[in-house]
């Protein structure tokens, strides 16, 4: 079948695919929204890096550094065309959270009185909501829920139905902007805080909608991209907000990078989050002048090696072009949504339209508790997630202890997901379900 | 160990026709633990009477493995005397379960039921007879993972 990606070519960039797991099963992997694996060209980079021109950087004249410097301030120019950001926007830290708690600790410090209100969603990551907790603790602001339209209309009946819970008056999680409405007209919002595409339900949220919600009351908007970064083109001047954070890892890159992007005015008036080499000017015994942007906000020898791994990741997702990722994922989706609905007592989570969601696919099959699915599918080699996947306040909104989740990236195929279904047909067996 | 011998028709079972399951009214000791790996929750409710287990109940969720094994403990110790109960140990629970050789990935699932009930005779114990007189109890369940 022609698919718009040539994933064959694509699966031999990356060596862990061919690996044999349990038993001698091809590995299928499908916990991409937990880390994605990483081609061989993002490994190289790293490799090259320690075999050839490994040096700190920023302040040595010699060629070495030089080297490294470029390679490591060349990552980050990729990060902000991939981004249509400035590089002086771009600011490197360990990992999505971080780039969240740097906001909160720098940005939110500062700007944050008490009375004040930040606005999240019910849908966030754990990185979305208590950084924002403790921020409003300490400043006795308040923390206010953008509500999910979810209700559990096809419960009682459940298992009597074809696969997906599918009936009448289908509530699929979205947003309900009337709350963020209701919000900034009622108490003095300063900061809306939000995913860009859930980890749990894969709903994209309409981000450009809530910048322009915003942007006549002078509140700040931080985008969480850590899970669209990765599966789509993401342009922050056609979003326009304040702040977006993502991590290297769920992107073909290594662990231990992160991206803050803010706007350089925003930045510019920050104070850093963490003191020490690298982000100052000058330092006197009594008091120090701050680096330039982004330095100012890079604290200590920086993790060289995986942003310039994290460069060659850029590249590698470049080269496929992320127009041509979303379209290949989004025919992934459409084909796992159709084969889901047809898995008796299967309820799955979120948007079922390809065009309002990411391939990230959490769903409960009968009375299997999904760590037992997630034990018998990992006997057939299929890696997926199980539990709250960070996100207890969505789980309890959804009424479950926890989800199975299977999310998946350009190296996944039509195969793979009939293998899974397979799987998932075994585990009705093993389990006795009905139906 | 396939999960086809994992999940039996025992462990199915329990799992969804536990016994003991619930709370008691006046019992001398509630306890709880959860996986926070995994989310496992199990509570447990003791009443005890002349140095034995009188009565006891549990309730929780979280997979079969976690809540067949704390169905299956409750109906090990019921009756008991606190001698006996104290020397439970972890292959006492995963020969009850079936699966003596439970992988790392799940063997905590298997264990919860028995932490809690040891923290629960730990908790009992220390009241009567001094925290350090029953320190030992504590320490086993803390070993279990």
């Amino acid at each position: 079948m022609l698919s718009i990606l040539d994933v064959e070519r694509i699966r031999a960039d990356f060596p862990i695919l061919s690996r044999k797991v349990r038993n001698g099963k091809r590995l299928i992997y499908f916990d991409n929204a937990a880390t994605t694996q990483k081609p061989r060209q993002v490994i190289d980079a790293i490799y090259n890096y320690y075999m050839n021109y490994n040096a700190n950087i920023h302040r040595a004249v010699h060629q070495l550094s030089e080297e490294a410097t470029d390679a490591y301030e060349g990552s980050r120019a990729k990060v902000a065309r991939f981004i249509d950001a400035k590089s002086d926007e771009i600011i490197f830290v360990r990992n999505a959270t971080e780039a969240i708690n740097l906001v909160a600790y720098a940005w939110g410090r500062a700007n944050i009185k008490a009375g004040d209100t930040i606005v999240v969603s019910e849908m966030e990551h754990h990185s979305n909501v208590v950084p924002w907790q403790m921020l409003a603790k300490e400043k006795g602001a308040r923390l206010h829920y953008i509500r999910i339209d979810y209700g559990d209309v096809t419960a009682a009946d459940d298992d009597e139905k074809e696969g997906g819970g599918e009936g009448e008056g289908y509530r699929d999680g979205s947003l309900i902007l009337d709350d963020l409405y209701h919000a900034i007209s009622h108490v003095d919002v300063k900061l809306v805080a939000i995913s860009h595409m859930s980890n749990v339900l894969g709903n994209i949220n309409p981000v450009k909608e809530i910048v322009e919600i915003c942007k006549d009351k002078d509140i700040r908007v931080l985008v969480d991209g850590a899970q669209s970064a990765p599966h789509m083109p993401i342009d922050m001047k056609d979003i326009g907000c304040d702040f977006f954070a993502f991590s290297a890892h769920k992107m073909l890159g290594p662990t231990g990078v992160g991206v803050l992007y803010a706007k350089r005015e925003i930045l510019d008036a920050m104070d850093p989050f963490i003191g020490g080499g690298d982000m100052i000017r000058e330092v006197h015994k009594y008091d120090a002048v701050w680096n330039d942007l982004p330095w100012k906000f890079e604290a200590g020898t920086p993790n060289i090696a995986d942003v310039i791994g994290f460069g060659a990741a850029i590249d590698y997702l470049d080269a496929i072009g992320m127009e041509n990722v979303r379209a290949y994922e989004h025919e992934l989706t459409e084909y796992m949504l159709s084969r889901l609905m047809e898995v008796k007592g299967l309820r799955l989570y979120g948007s079922r339209e390809a065009d309002r969601r990411g391939a990230v696919f959490s769903f409960n099959l009968a009375d299997i508790h999904p760590h037992d699915l997630a034990t018998i599918l990992d006997e057939d080699g299929i890696a997926i997630r199980s539990g709250h996947h960070c996100a207890q306040p969505l789980m309890e909104r959804l009424g479950v202890a926890a989800t199975s989740r299977a999310s998946l990236y350009i190296y996944n195929t039509r195969e793979e997901i009939d293998r899974f279904i397979d799987s998932l047909e075994r585990a009705r067996l093993i389990f006795k379900v009905g139906g | 160990m396939s999960s086809a011998d994992i999940y039996r028709e025992i462990i199915l079972d329990y799992y969804r026709n536990p016994r003991n399951y619930g709370r008691l009214e006046a019992p001398d000791v509630v306890v709880r633990d959860t996986n926070p790996l995994c989310g496992d929750e199990v509570e447990m409710h003791i009443k005890f009477e002349d140095g034995k287990i009188k009565d006891i109940r549990f309730n929780g969720k979280g997979c079969a493995i976690s809540q067949a094994s704390a169905s299956m403990l409750t109906e090990m110790v019921m009756s008991k005397s606190l001698e006996e109960v104290k020397g439970l140990g972890k292959q006492d629970i995963l020969e009850a379960l079936g699966l003596p050789n439970l992988g790392p990935a799940r063997i905590k699932c298997a264990l919860l039921s028995l932490k809690v009930f040891k923290l629960g005779i730990y908790s009992y114990l220390a009241e009567k007879m001094g925290e350090s007189e029953a320190s030992s109890i504590k320490e086993e369940a803390s070993r279990l993972f």
